[in-house]
């Protein structure tokens, strides 16, 4: 019965990249407001994905309409090409656009990514797509959308600065480790995603184009290329990126962000690149 | 040992091998068709077409076999379907006052027009567990006689005859629809109504709940509740006049709720709204009681701070596919935030044990 309505579908059956393009035209509007207006969460008609809210439905809904065929498409989580995530959506765009994929940073004309800015330096032609969980930097200062929309209207962000002077009388410290939030260009306060503090500086002046989509909460928001992105922070306690003290254990580094691996259950460990294309370049290199 | 967090892409393979595996249960146990879901698991059916937000009894019934039983993967894949299928046109509004009903049921009055219809309800079984239906049986016999055409007219309608129930006022406003345009606030009734009616049964059944228990307590009786098959029409350009392209179940829960009175209102009835897909009666009143209580401020009364009050609370919490979908990404992998979290407490116990130790030399 169910053969005979139609219902089964192949994978050719579906619109390059899955989603139709009324669909496309839909999110593409909302990406160039974003770009037209720096910083400013754009709400858009999110759709249900094939993969669950949080798993970068926002990110793949705004690769899927930027993407065309002639793209090389990479997807990072946690900086690397092989984590579990980064396989399977980078796979549904295999299956779904036929684009070819590739692991290398320069490479890719379209990055997708979750929690990591990769280490090498984007060049202008190149769109960096964030997956974003929370957009709303003031979300946990103030929980009510309505309200916090207010707030970005009137440029009202001093909770914001009381929250962060807090956190340094409290700490000694601001207290953010991740997803720290910026100003663009002077106006919006922008939450980067939860990428670790010492990605900040590389969304400032940015050749690339940053693309932010967060599917559940149905925002997009931008930043155009070389846009100045400011870490919030006081003339007397400067903004620090911050990294684990020590070098790459497999290519040397010292200037990228470390994962710390767990060795053994004496509590040995190690710390090597999570940027895993710029540490195995770099081993080549090494080795060569 | 760092070459143990590679092979993600077996790792993903195999493990659906497994899970289809785990699917199919043991392979000498006759395997369950998608007709048999349909027909005998009818109401876990109704419940993934209510909050999978589309109406087709068989693709439910795939989808609940897909995913093991679990309802709300259920939804999700009926959820993920549905955005890839083109939108031809909508249908008119569904007339439920022409519905030819299984059920219709009223609280407030004894009898009325149409009669009270009790239907396929477990209402009034025991619940016991019938060791019967363990063993293979023949179809159960059901008496039957013929149907009864008698018109059943809406119980709201003889209270707005003596005006003793506020007007539900009728509007040719095209309603806003959730599933194209993102939700904003303040939502009006009927965008707060649709999203409701797709929302979590659980959630919406626990804020019910808490409506009855005090939190903005709206005295609700349960005016009627009908359910039952109504047609869908609509309009074919080419032919110009509006086609019956087919009928769906619903059910449909009117509540009348006591109301005293305020600054802009007489005393009078007010009401609360519930329609959702196939027989999910829990799902309608809970539906009902959730709308009235989210009347507050149209009806001038208090915010009395109760979860049930707050659009904001509810209609961003209400999606089962949105809530479940964040809340189980945390077992995605979080390594490299971890790590920075990592980084900062130890900063801020070395200085602490710094500090420590200064006060420590400094009494000595």
């Amino acid at each position: 019965m169910l053969r005979e309505r139609g219902h089964f579908m192949t994978e050719t059956a579906y619109n390059f990249a899955y989603l139709d393009e009324e669909t496309k035209r839909m999110i593409r509007r909302a990406i160039l407001k974003g770009l037209a207006i720096p910083g400013y969460q754009v709400p858009f008609a999110s759709r249900e994905m094939p993969m669950p809210y949080g798993w970068g439905t926002g990110g793949v809904q705004v690769s899927a309409a930027v993407m065309t065929p002639e793209d090389r498409f990479k997807v990072i989580d946690q900086g690397a090409d092989d984590t579990t995530n980064a396989v399977s959506i980078r796979k549904f765009f295999e299956r779904t656009a036929g684009v070819a994929t590739t692991t290398r940073t320069e490479e890719a004309s379209l990055i997708q990514t979750r929690h990591r800015i990769p280490e090498a330096a984007l060049a202008e032609g190149q769109i960096l797509v964030y997956q974003v969980p929370i957009p709303e930097p003031l979300r946990f200062l103030e929980p009510r959308e309505s309200e916090t929309r207010k707030m970005h209207a009137l440029e009202e962000y001093g909770l914001m600065h009381v929250k962060l002077y807090e956190d340094i009388s409290r700490h000694g410290h601001i207290a953010t480790a991740y997803a720290y939030p910026v100003r663009v260009e002077g106006r919006y306060v922008m939450d980067p995603s939860p990428i670790p503090k010492f990605d900040n500086p590389k969304l400032s002046d940015c050749p690339a184009i940053q693309l932010f989509g967060a599917g559940r909460e149905q925002r997009i928001y931008a930043l155009p290329p070389y846009t100045r992105a400011a870490s919030l922070d006081f003339e007397d306690y400067p903004f620090e990126a911050s990294k684990a003290e020590h070098p790459c254990a497999l290519c040397g580094a010292d200037d990228t962000y470390l994962d710390e691996v767990i060795t053994d259950d004496a509590g040995g460990r190690m710390f090597v690149c999570s940027d895993t294309d710029y540490c195995e370049t770099r081993q080549k290199e090494r080795a060569a | 040992m760092y070459v143990a967090v590679k092979g993600g892409e077996r790792a993903i393979d195999n493990a659906h091998a497994w899970l289809a595996e785990e699917r199919r249960g043991d392979a000498s146990v006759a395997e369950l068709s998608v007709a048999q879901i349909r027909e005998q698991l009818a109401l876990a059916v109704n419940r993934v077409m209510a909050e999978g937000s589309l109406y087709d009894p068989d693709l439910a019934a795939l989808a609940i076999k897909q995913a093991r039983g679990d309802l709300i993967e259920a939804v999700f894949l009926i959820r993920a379907y549905r955005t890839t299928l083109p939108r031809f046109g909508t249908s008119h509004p569904v007339d439920t006052g022409a519905m030819a009903c299984d059920r219709r049921i009223s609280a407030t009055f004894k009898d009325l027009p149409g009669g009270q219809v009790l239907g396929p309800t477990f209402d009034y079984t025991h619940r016991l567990l019938d060791f019967a239906l363990a063993a293979e049986g023949e179809a159960p016999h059901t008496p039957e006689r013929e149907a009864d055409d008698a018109a059943m007219p809406r119980v709201m309608d003889f209270l707005n005859r003596e005006g003793l129930i506020e007007e539900a006022r009728p509007s040719d406003d095209v309603p806003p629809d959730v599933t194209r345009e993102p939700l904003a606030m303040p939502a009006d009734r009927a965008l707060r109504l649709q999203v409701l009616s797709r929302a979590d049964e659980g959630f919406i059944l626990g804020l019910a709940y808490s409506t009855q228990r005090g939190y903005a307590r709206n005295h609700p009786f349960v005016g009627e509740l009908r359910i039952g098959t109504v047609a869908v029409e609509m309009d074919v350009p080419e032919l110009g006049f509006a086609v019956e392209i087919g009928e769906i179940a619903l059910t449909e829960c009117e509540t009348v709720n006591q109301f005293t009175g305020s600054k802009t209102e007489p005393a009078q009835f007010t009401r609360g709204y519930g329609l959702v897909f196939g027989q999910t009666e829990r799902k309608a009143i809970s539906m009902a009681l959730v709308d009235r209580a989210l009347r507050w401020e149209e009806l001038g009364e208090d915010d009395v701070g109760a979860p049930a009050q707050d659009a904001e609370f509810v209609l961003y919490h209400a999606d089962n596919i949105q809530a479940t979908g964040f809340l189980e990404h945390i077992k995605l992998p979080h390594y490299v935030d971890f790590q920075s979290e990592l980084e900062l407490v130890r900063k801020l116990r070395r200085e602490a044990s710094a500090d420590a130790d200064g006060h420590q030399e400094a009494a000595e």
